[in-house]
């Protein structure tokens, strides 16, 4: 319990550690919201009172706490391209854009695992070699690309989807799942990929030990030491790169939901990059951070339930 | 000793390694990916922004990737493409890997408080995607090719920086380095004359992981728009840009992806050669 009153203290900091960072390095760069909002020609006087208006001359701390306070309650701010409140310009992509990621994780764990355990299973054997082979060609293959030619070969050629037609979660559920599949397909195949050849190693090295020969003597079989004893083991780094890989998930998937026209959160942080439109790129960026951060904690308290090693040390 | 030619020390040298079949098989692709670069340096069909009134043509003698839809040569334009990434990616790789060699091996040697403070900001970074890194930092200092670059490069930073702390904190308690100290050297030459050269083994494959991953990004970036702007080519952005025209002619998006799948796949089969094989689990 300690631990975790622990993890979660460190998980706070880091917050707060991030979201300054990413505060002030946008408030250093950014200049002068002002100047943005109404161009280089506005009076000094509008200027002026925009910024009282903006609270923009308190001192930076203050307005890191107001900043703070207001993302935390759900006021992002105001976008200065389209004077819109951000938040209701990322509510309804926040979700696809999670939504996506979340998907392909589950793809990964479904095609990574088994996987990796057939061919740790029968390594060395044929079906272990062409798979090795193949997965090496995944891992290659930059999600983007490989999005193109799923959307090629199973929309054009096999008529499953129709690449560009996508449909929101509201209108038809069924619509919304089996057009999301082959994006997250083309997120989940590379990461699939490198799970199935890192449990495949991580088996492997558990093999050699000396518990794997004991439990070997007792008389189990093959599956039985390869399931009740070496899977525990091996399935510990495979963990940590999973937690890894949820983060690296919702990159993937800023870019691939431009191959397949999904109206996440990739356009609308990448046009106000180009537009400099500060609030909305920190609130988008302080979002993923935020589940990033608390996806790295999850993986920690997991980690130490699944091994319970760790708490002695 | 015998003195032996470069070639045949090579070829034993390959011979020995664990997979010796996965490291040759690298090296031809990769040698092809830097024979295109390469004679692009000096040749290409057709200037890489060159127009022609010959829009979407499928490949044929004249255009060995066809054209694109403004048409330009996408060939052409694959050899310049694949040297900008190829360049960005060492760029990363060098800014990544200094810095990241650096701060490992100040604070993996020195310990202490410094230790601690840059490890908690390594520890914050690295949880982040480099994509998302760069993303970040290209939003704040603004797009093009070298800014990508030096995103990209401290976007890599944590994490050669962590393996290379973690490897000074096991080599600094050895013998050898405790004889370096016991004849007077300073600690400066002991960090980066005596304890770097153990570290290159695992450098190494980091650097080629590394470098993939730069690949990777670099690619992801530019089919995001960020990166190298039109008309000059980059390979992800010719497949952004031919995404539209892919179902016409696929070869605009084929070309340049294949050649980023083969510039990646041939360093990360030389790494995977070069990885030690573990055992089976039937013994």
């Amino acid at each position: 319990m300690r631990y975790v009153f622990k993890k979660c203290g460190t998980m706070l900091l880091t917050l707060i550690v991030v979201s300054l960072c990413l505060f002030i390095a946008f408030w250093l760069i950014s200049g002068d919201p002002a100047t943005h909002i109404l161009g280089t020609g506005a009076t000094p006087e509008r200027l002026q009172a925009l910024r009282e208006e903006l609270g923009l001359n308190a001192p930076l701390f203050v307005r890191y706490f107001r900043w703070l306070k207001g993302f935390l309650t759900g006021d992002l701010g105001t976008s200065y391209v389209y004077s819109l409140p951000v938040r209701d310009l990322l509510a309804s992509k926040i979700p696809v854009t999670f939504f996506l990621a979340v998907f392909s994780f589950v793809l990964v764990c479904l095609i990574g695992i088994p996987l990796g355990l057939y061919t740790g299973r029968h390594a060395g054997g044929r079906a272990d070699k062409i798979i090795m082979v193949c997965n090496q060609v995944i891992m290659s293959i930059p999600p983007f690309f490989s999005g193109i030619l799923i959307s090629w070969v199973f929309g054009m050629i096999l008529h499953l989807f129709a690449p560009g037609g996508y449909v929101p979660f509201s209108k038809s559920a069924p619509a919304f799942f089996s057009y999301m599949i082959f994006p997250a397909i083309a997120i989940a195949l590379p990461r699939a990929a490198m799970t199935a050849k890192l449990l495949r190693g991580s088996i492997l090295e558990e093999a050699g030990k000396d518990y794997t020969r004991t439990a070997y003597s007792r008389g189990n079989t093959v599956n039985g030491v390869l399931f009740h004893h070496v899977f525990k083991n091996a399935f510990l780094p495979v963990l940590t790169f999973l937690g890894m890989s949820l983060a690296n998930m919702l990159a993937g998937s800023l870019v691939v939901e431009r191959v397949f026209n999904i109206p996440g959160m990739s356009n609308t942080l990448l046009t106000s990059i180009g537009n400099r439109d500060y609030p909305v790129v920190l609130a988008a960026v302080m979002w993923i951070a935020f589940v990033i951060i608390v996806i790295n904690l999850a993986v920690d308290l997991l980690y130490r339930v699944l091994d319970p090693r760790t708490a002695q040390e | 000793m015998e003195k032996t030619s470069f070639r045949q020390r090579f070829k034993t040298y390959v011979s020995h390694l664990p997979h010796p079949g996965y490291f040759r098989a690298g090296l031809v692709i990769t040698a092809i990916v830097l024979f295109v670069i390469i004679v692009g340096i000096f040749y290409m069909p057709y200037g890489p922004t060159e127009l022609s009134p010959d829009r979407l043509q499928d490949p044929s003698l004249l255009h060995l990737m066809g054209t694109d839809k403004m048409g330009r040569d996408v060939f052409s334009r694959v050899m310049y493409g694949s040297r900008v990434t190829l360049l960005v990616a060492m760029g990363t790789m060098i800014i990544g890997a200094g810095c990241g060699i650096l701060i490992g091996a100040l604070t993996g040697f020195y310990g202490g408080a410094l230790d601690e403070v840059v490890m908690r900001i390594m520890d914050a970074l690295f949880a982040f995607p480099n994509v998302l890194l760069a993303l970040v930092l290209v939003s704040l200092f603004g797009s093009g090719t070298f800014r990508v670059m030096w995103a990209l490069g401290i976007a890599f930073i944590p994490s050669f920086a962590r393996v290379v702390r973690s490897e000074y904190i096991r080599c600094k308690h050895m013998d050898y380095v405790k004889n370096a100290r016991l004849q007077g050297v300073g600690n400066l030459r002991v960090i980066f004359v005596h304890i770097l050269p153990n570290v290159k083994g695992v450098l190494l494959s980091n650097l080629l992981i590394g470098f993939n991953n730069a690949v990777l990004a670099e690619a992801g970036l530019s089919f995001l728009g960020i990166g190298s702007q039109p008309p000059y080519a980059s390979l992800g952005q010719m497949i952004a840009e031919g995404q539209e025209v892919f179902f016409r002619v696929p070869s605009c998006v084929l070309g340049p992806g294949i050649v980023i799948v083969l510039m990646v796949l041939g360093f990360s089969l030389m790494g995977e050669g070069i990885r030690t094989a573990s055992g089976t689990l039937e013994e």
